[in-house]
């Protein structure tokens, strides 16, 4: 073939959370250069945790993304619960998963039809996509509208939740308004099982590839609000050693991290999780996915979207069992009696891992604090899958393919550059 | 006539006020009908610098780059109108502004702080352009900003909420959390427009819609003071979404010690 140079440059990404740019440069079929820019301001989260009082912590780690903030508040609030040494009980175990069902369900519903979808079916955008496709489109804004509905009852907003604190919740939800829910999470079911097959029909590029897995696993159920955390690899480690394993590093032109689990790059997120967790599933999502085609552990990472849909219908099962037979507690919450400790918290949000670590003092003033979010942590297996699946996809195809195929490949891993970009302890030591 | 057109820009935030179109659902759909969204990069629409009817714009102005980009989404847009708290106060990272900690904060975080470009403030978007209406909000909801936008498509200017989360309260008939339980509740001072969530889950709110109308945060600080809390409670209080509000910055800079010290 002819000799080609081919810069690919997309400025400004779309259909991520966040600003990221693309930089492809291929010389003579050979990549030269690739990088996903992260340039979102920092915020410094980290620094201004300083000096707040323990109360104050999950209304500032909310902020950092309008997506996810519940997997913030959760692992914020495990976090500091572990520093004081408290246990919150049945009751507010059962009702922080069901509040974070609702954010996976709402955030797995807003990427699958408004961000990656589209890609799939060739459309630039949702708006396009609803003309040809009303009933997908329709059934993804009610599944994600039914999130939204599923935070507010326990948070009373869906961005930026109030209801959640420290040790529980500022207020039970009636059994009227519960009683409301299940109804409407009924009705949702049948709707979660057409997504689910679905997204298992959508034309997916076949890109098997080797890499390593990590999520939480927890003794009985689905890995949510906790657990330990596993790799298909060995690993399987308590939450407090983290540091022993991972590490963080800062690269040029970046205002995020890349994380490394013993120096390599690593997956978190929806299809890690369903890759090790495939004997905690619901006997009823785990149904959907032996009569779909696909086959799990899965190593095609174009099946993230599908385990995205497996895990919208597994957050609907999981709010029904919990609000079954839903009894008012006698207490909402658990009161802090705060000392000078470091508690560590980890939950899966919709995009993965979320670690949170805080020394607070004997006041409850947080002294330090250190966020490590799932997007800095898949950024390292961003880059790797970009390589190889443009090798594989054909370097000699047209610019503007090669360009889709690399934001498709991209927008895959559902990339949440707020959260990415706001926290960024730096360790210099490299291995 | 040409349906009016839109554009969505972000700068520094946390992308929470666009999911009030995201979140929209079924209304979103109506929206695309109703007008031409020529930008708006999380639904995948990219122009940056198409000419529009209307600009929202969320988040605060924190490095070189977003200075240029807000002077072009001036020259480029009729209306200019921001959407929440970042974009209208200077939001929550707006705190480093208090005591200029900017490069402290760069060098403590960043191994290669060089590679970091920002300015050493974090300002509201009325800093640098002029704005033709501001929603405020941490976050805001889809209500607010489909009314603000249905009242421009009828070419009237949208209506302000400036009432206290106190009258909203009343509205709702919340019990007040200050009066019944001595919580060191924000209402008194804050914007309406959250439908007084936090009274009504019990807690006392945290000022997230910042600055209402007419208020009087000094005594509010006073009485704050009378509940029992210290100096630097009553600073955290008011220094927080919203520290940069001239109105709450400057009541909770008279309680205010570096790092919210006590003494």
């Amino acid at each position: 073939m002819t000799e080609r140079s081919v810069s690919i440059h997309v400025p400004a990404m779309t259909r991520v959370e966040g600003e990221g740019s693309l930089r492809i440069r291929i010389e003579n079929d050979r990549i030269e250069d690739l990088a996903l820019d992260i340039f979102e301001p920092p915020r410094y989260f980290e620094k201004f945790l300083e000096g707040r009082r323990y109360h104050e912590v999950l209304d500032i780690t909310a902020r950092i993304c309008g997506i996810c903030p519940v997997a913030y508040q959760m692992s914020a609030a495990q976090a500091l619960e572990n520093a004081f040494g408290i246990d919150p009980g049945r009751w507010v175990r059962d009702m922080r998963r069901v509040f974070y069902c609702g954010e996976w369900l709402q955030s797995h519903a807003l990427h699958v039809h408004l961000l990656a979808a589209p890609d799939f079916l060739g459309f630039d955008s949702v708006v396009g996509m609803a003309e040809e496709h009303p009933q997908a489109v329709r059934r993804g804004l009610r599944l994600q509208g039914l999130g939204n509905e599923l935070i507010r009852l326990l948070g009373g907003r869906s961005v930026h939740p109030v209801g959640a604190r420290v040790g529980g919740f500022f207020r039970a939800p009636t059994q009227a308004e519960v009683d409301a829910m299940l109804v409407k999470l009924r009705a949702a079911l049948p709707q979660a099982e057409e997504l689910v097959a679905w997204a298992a029909a959508l034309p997916m590029p076949v890109d098997r590839q080797e890499f390593v897995n990590v999520a939480l696993r927890h003794a009985k159920d689905y890995p949510l609000a906790e657990g330990r955390i596993v790799s298909d690899g060995g690993l399987d480690i308590p939450i407090e050693e983290v540091e022993q394993h991972f590490v963080e590093e800062h690269r040029p032109q970046s205002t995020a991290l890349f994380a490394t689990l013993h120096g390599k790059p690593y997956l978190v997120g929806p299809l890690a999780r369903l890759n090790l967790n495939l004997d905690r599933l619901p006997a009823s999502s785990h149904a959907l996915l032996e009569q779909s085609h696909i086959r799990f552990p899965s190593d095609n990472m174009f099946h993230s979207l599908f385990a995205r849909a497996l895990e919208i219908h597994i957050a609907i099962v999981e709010a029904i069992r919990l609000l079954d037979g839903y009894q008012l507690p006698e207490r909402t919450h658990v009161e802090c009696e705060p000392h000078a400790g470091v508690g560590f918290g980890a939950t899966e949000a919709p995009r993965g891992i979320l670690w949170h670590r805080y020394e607070v003092d004997d006041e409850g003033i947080v002294r330090s604090a250190r966020i490590v979010p799932p997007t800095s942590q898949n950024q390292a297996r961003i880059e790797a899958d970009l390589h190889r699946s443009l090798l594989n996809f054909g370097l000699d195809r047209p610019d503007e393919e090669l360009r889709l195929r690399a934001e498709t490949v991209i927008r895959n891993y559902d990339p949440c550059i707020s959260c990415a970009t706001h926290f960024l302890k730096l360790k210099t030591d490299r291995r | 006539m040409a349906k009016p057109s839109v554009a969505v820009h972000k700068f520094s935030s946390c992308d929470g006020c666009q999911l009030a179109f995201l979140n929209a659902g079924e209304d979103l759909l109506r929206l695309a009908e109703l007008v031409d969204i020529r930008h708006f990069l999380e639904a995948g629409l990219a122009d940056e610098t198409a000419e529009v009817d209307i600009a929202f714009v969320e988040g605060s102005i924190s490095t070189e780059d977003e200075l240029k980009r807000i002077r072009q989404v001036r020259e480029n847009s009729r209306f200019v109108v921001t959407l929440g708290a970042c974009a209208t106060s200077g939001g929550l990272q707006a705190l480093r502004n208090l005591d200029n900690s900017n490069e402290a904060w760069k060098q403590a975080i960043y191994a290669q702080p060089i590679f970091i470009q920002t300015l050493e403030r974090a300002d509201p978007v009325s800093e640098h352009i002029e704005v033709d209406f501001e929603i405020w909000g941490c976050p805001v909801n889809g209500a607010q900003v489909l009314a603000a936008v249905r009242q421009l498509l009828f070419g009237v200017s949208p209506l302000d909420q400036r009432d206290k989360v106190c009258m909203e309260c009343k509205r709702q008939h919340a019990v007040c959390v200050m009066v019944s339980e001595g919580k060191p509740c924000l209402g008194p001072v804050t914007r309406t427009g959250c439908g007084a969530v936090c009274p009504r889950f019990g807690r006392d709110c945290y000022a997230c819609f910042g600055p209402a109308e007419n208020i009087n945060p000094d005594a509010l600080g006073h009485r704050l003071a009378g509940l029992g809390l210290p100096p630097s409670d009553i600073a955290r209080r008011f220094l927080f979404i919203n520290s940069n509000a001239p109105a709450f910055g400057d009541a909770g800079k008279k309680h205010y010690k570096r790092g919210f010290a006590d003494d």
